[in-house]
């Protein structure tokens, strides 16, 4: 047996310090490196909304740190959700996420379907689709405004070329009817290519003998899409909507530079409201209230699915 | 070796001298940014010749220079000096003890307060106000009001058509009655091969736009914030009958005769609609009027200038803008901050201030008689700030402008409930902010 430097380097080790370290269970080594983490998280994640829980049980306000804090319980709370004006942004923030949710899936899946067919040019076409979803969300909404601006914009162009209505006679992002609209279609437009790659992941995880199998079975190509391939699609797809759902139900940057909230209220989304509750207005007691309300409405939400999809999986 | 190590330290400790000597003679001065703060730059170079100390500057652009100032104010950050901020944050800057407070500094000095316009004072110095506490010094003065094509109101086929249309002249409107007469005129008429519209308002929803533009025609309608006799006592005066009138006026000049895609729209979509030529109208702060003169479509005598038409009866106000310049209290150099502000007041800088594009506010440069016919728009800035009138400067400003954004936007552009709900509303949400703050 040859003497390593490694063992003349464990001989040397005084020996209370080495039976100290062999004395270390695995346990104890794990949370040795895992305590790091749990603290990092404990102080980034946890203590900041314990703090927020405590601060929506008051009056207080961030700009002015001198006056005293009063505890008014659930005030903070009964405001809120009797203010007809939270309403109206949850309902805004609920049309939001229910059509990109509904039209990202449609298209997001009806392009992956399409793309997943062997062609020329398919790898090409792929990137070329993902690119809106590479560009940033303050790229996005100014190119948008200029699209949508009635007097040089190409969308009221398009319109005017497809129905005959004079361009500059309606407005996308100044109209209460419209804008609502304007909004999803530019979500949908950046956003579908990122549903559409994990779709397109889900259709390619399929394998090709089963498909074989069930042309020998004689089974149709719709039998063989609703039967096998939405299937074994949905877990990516749920997980895909999860995704997409968790991020629009905070979406923020693109609908200010698009709307700014406006016209009225009617895009005004419940991140944008809380925002201005938070730093313009100031109200930091009512708007960590406003803030916990919006987190067990996400995280409910989420947690529900998240069950849903796990059964989905299990079958 | 010994030599050479202490050749080195001494030529550290020099180094480290130098930079602890070019810490303590900079400044930086916080605004927004635009075309006076560079004006400013140009002239502060003055100030650096002639104290050593070198000037900084942060200027943030104007539709977050409230999200950022006031969040720097709010943490007690040192980045800012000097802070020439919005009149609206007097009252804020006070209570909250973001300003340091100048009378002191003013008497030892031989700096009157009399010596501005006494509205700016009122406006950008004072608070509480009406009291003489002063926790800035007049800056830069500005107000809301409306430059005109004038080469299109002087055509003589376009006067003729207004005429026959009219019966009376194309003359720069005076009352807002005629304002919207002319503005219907031009709407959708075609000067020079293009589609024109009428004027350009205010109609931003963000930050403030909607309400300089809003109570830019309400005050002159009858609007008061308050019972001149009982403070915060709003009712009747927010929503009085005359209040609700301004209010379905600013309406209908939006529905009747804005260019198409205004409705988010304030200082720079203004500029843009006027100096492409998309309007015969503008609405607009005064700091934006040098840069027409200068402007190749506009400028060369195009343009003319227009203090705030009257209301329905007679009465005429306009909205204040502008700023004054304080020294922010979590500055570690206030005296050489002071020694900034002793040098901005002195009469031959404000009137450099002035010829630079600056809207001074001492009156020794406004007063003086060659200053009316030094710019085209000299007398009507001049006739402008004598009917001035600000928004709220309590230290709630923000959540109070937030709300009459809503009430103003909801009502004028997205054509929500009626204008007489609209200002219920704004009572109802003033109140609450004011119980809030245990004034009511």
């Amino acid at each position: 047996m040859s003497d390593t430097p490694a063992d003349r380097l464990a001989r040397a080790t005084p020996p209370t310090l080495a039976r100290k370290v062999r004395g270390l269970s695995d346990r104890t080594i794990a949370w040795i490196f895992v305590a790091p983490t749990i603290l990092l998280l404990l102080a980034i994640n946890i203590f900041p909304l314990i703090w927020t829980i405590r601060l929506s049980f008051t009056n207080y306000r961030a700009n002015r740190p001198n006056e005293p804090v009063e505890w008014v319980g659930l005030r903070n709370y009964e405001r809120i959700l009797t203010d007809p004006d939270i309403w109206q942004t949850m309902q805004a923030t609920a049309h939001f996420l229910f059509w990109t949710l509904v039209l990202q899936v449609l298209i997001g899946f009806t392009l992956a379907w399409l793309i997943n067919r062997k062609f020329r040019g398919n790898d090409l076409m792929t990137t070329l689709i993902v690119i809106p979803m590479m560009l940033s969300p303050a790229v996005v909404g100014n190119f948008w405004t200029f699209l949508y601006q009635p007097q040089i914009g190409l969308i009221n162009y398009a319109v005017e070329f497809v129905t005959g209505i004079p361009a500059s006679s309606f407005t996308m992002l100044g109209s209460v009817t419209l804008a609502p609209w304007a909004i999803v279609i530019v979500d949908t437009w950046m956003w579908t290519p990122f549903v559409m790659l994990i779709c397109l992941a889900g259709l390619r995880s399929i394998p090709d003998y089963i498909y074989e199998a069930a042309e020998v079975d004689r089974a149709s190509k719709w039998r063989q899409f609703w039967t096998m391939t939405v299937p074994m699609v949905l877990p990516f797809l749920m997980l895909a909507v999860l995704f997409r759902g968790i991020e629009n139900f905070k979406m923020f940057d693109l609908v200010v530079l698009l709307t700014g909230g406006g016209p009225g209220d009617t895009t005004l989304l419940s991140s944008i409201e809380l925002k201005r509750e938070a730093f313009e207005k100031w109200r930091t007691g009512y708007s960590s209230a406003y803030a916990i309300i919006l987190f067990v409405t996400v995280f409910g939400l989420a947690s529900i699915y998240v069950k849903a999809l796990n059964k989905v999986k299990e079958r | 070796m010994k030599r050479t190590t202490l050749a080195a330290s001494a030529a550290l400790a020099l180094v480290w001298a130098a930079q602890a000597n070019a810490q303590t003679t900079e400044l930086t001065l916080c605004w927004a940014a635009w075309d006076p703060a560079n004006a400013l730059v140009e002239l502060s170079k003055d100030f650096e010749a002639q104290s050593g100390i070198k000037m900084n500057f942060e200027f943030v652009p104007w539709p977050n220079f409230a999200d950022r100032m006031l969040n720097e104010l709010n943490s007690g950050g040192k980045l800012c000096d000097l802070m020439i901020g919005d009149s609206q944050w007097i009252g804020a800057g006070a209570e909250s003890g973001h300003y340091v407070k100048l009378n002191d500094f003013f008497d030892a000095n031989a700096i009157s307060m009399d010596a501005f316009v006494p509205a700016t004072v009122t406006g950008y110095s004072e608070w509480p106000k009406g009291t003489p506490n002063y926790w800035s010094l007049p800056a830069f003065g500005d107000v809301v009001g409306w430059t005109y094509r004038k080469d299109w109101f002087e055509r003589p086929e376009i006067a003729t058509a207004f005429k026959e249309k009219t019966g009376r002249d194309l003359t720069p409107p005076a009352t807002f009655a005629e304002l919207k007469e002319v503005a219907e005129f031009f709407q959708g008429r075609e000067i020079d091969g293009k589609t024109v519209y009428g004027a350009s308002i205010y109609t931003e929803r963000g930050s403030e736009g909607i309400t300089m533009g809003v109570m830019d025609v309400l005050y002159s309608f009858g609007f008061k914030y308050e019972n001149p006799d009982k403070p915060y006592d709003m009712a009747g005066f927010v929503n009085s009958p005359g209040a609700v009138a301004g209010l379905e006026f600013y309406k209908s000049l939006y529905d009747c005769c804005t260019p198409p895609g205004m409705s988010n729209a304030y200082m720079g979509e203004g500029i843009d609609a006027y100096k492409s030529g998309q309007v015969a109208m503008q609405m607009n702060f005064a700091f934006t009027w040098p840069g027409f003169e200068v402007d190749p479509n506009v400028g060369g005598g195009k343009t003319g200038y227009l203090v705030n038409p009257a209301g329905p009866d007679g009465e005429r106000f306009a909205q204040l803008g502008g700023q004054g310049i304080s020294v922010v209290s979590y500055s570690e150099k206030q005296d050489a901050a002071l020694e900034y502000i002793k040098w901005f007041a002195q009469a031959e800088v404000q009137q450099k201030w002035w010829s630079m594009g600056g809207f001074s506010c001492l009156r020794a440069v406004v007063e003086d008689p060659a200053f009316a016919s030094s710019q085209p728009y000299a007398q009507t800035f001049l006739d402008s700030m004598a009917i001035v009138k600000d928004f709220w400067a309590e230290p709630s400003y923000a959540t109070l402008l937030a709300d009459s954004q809503k009430r103003f936007h909801d009502y004028v552009v997205a054509g929500t409930g009626t204008a007489q709900e609209a200002l219920d509303g704004l009572v109802a949400d003033w109140t609450v902010t004011f119980e809030d703050d245990g004034k009511l």
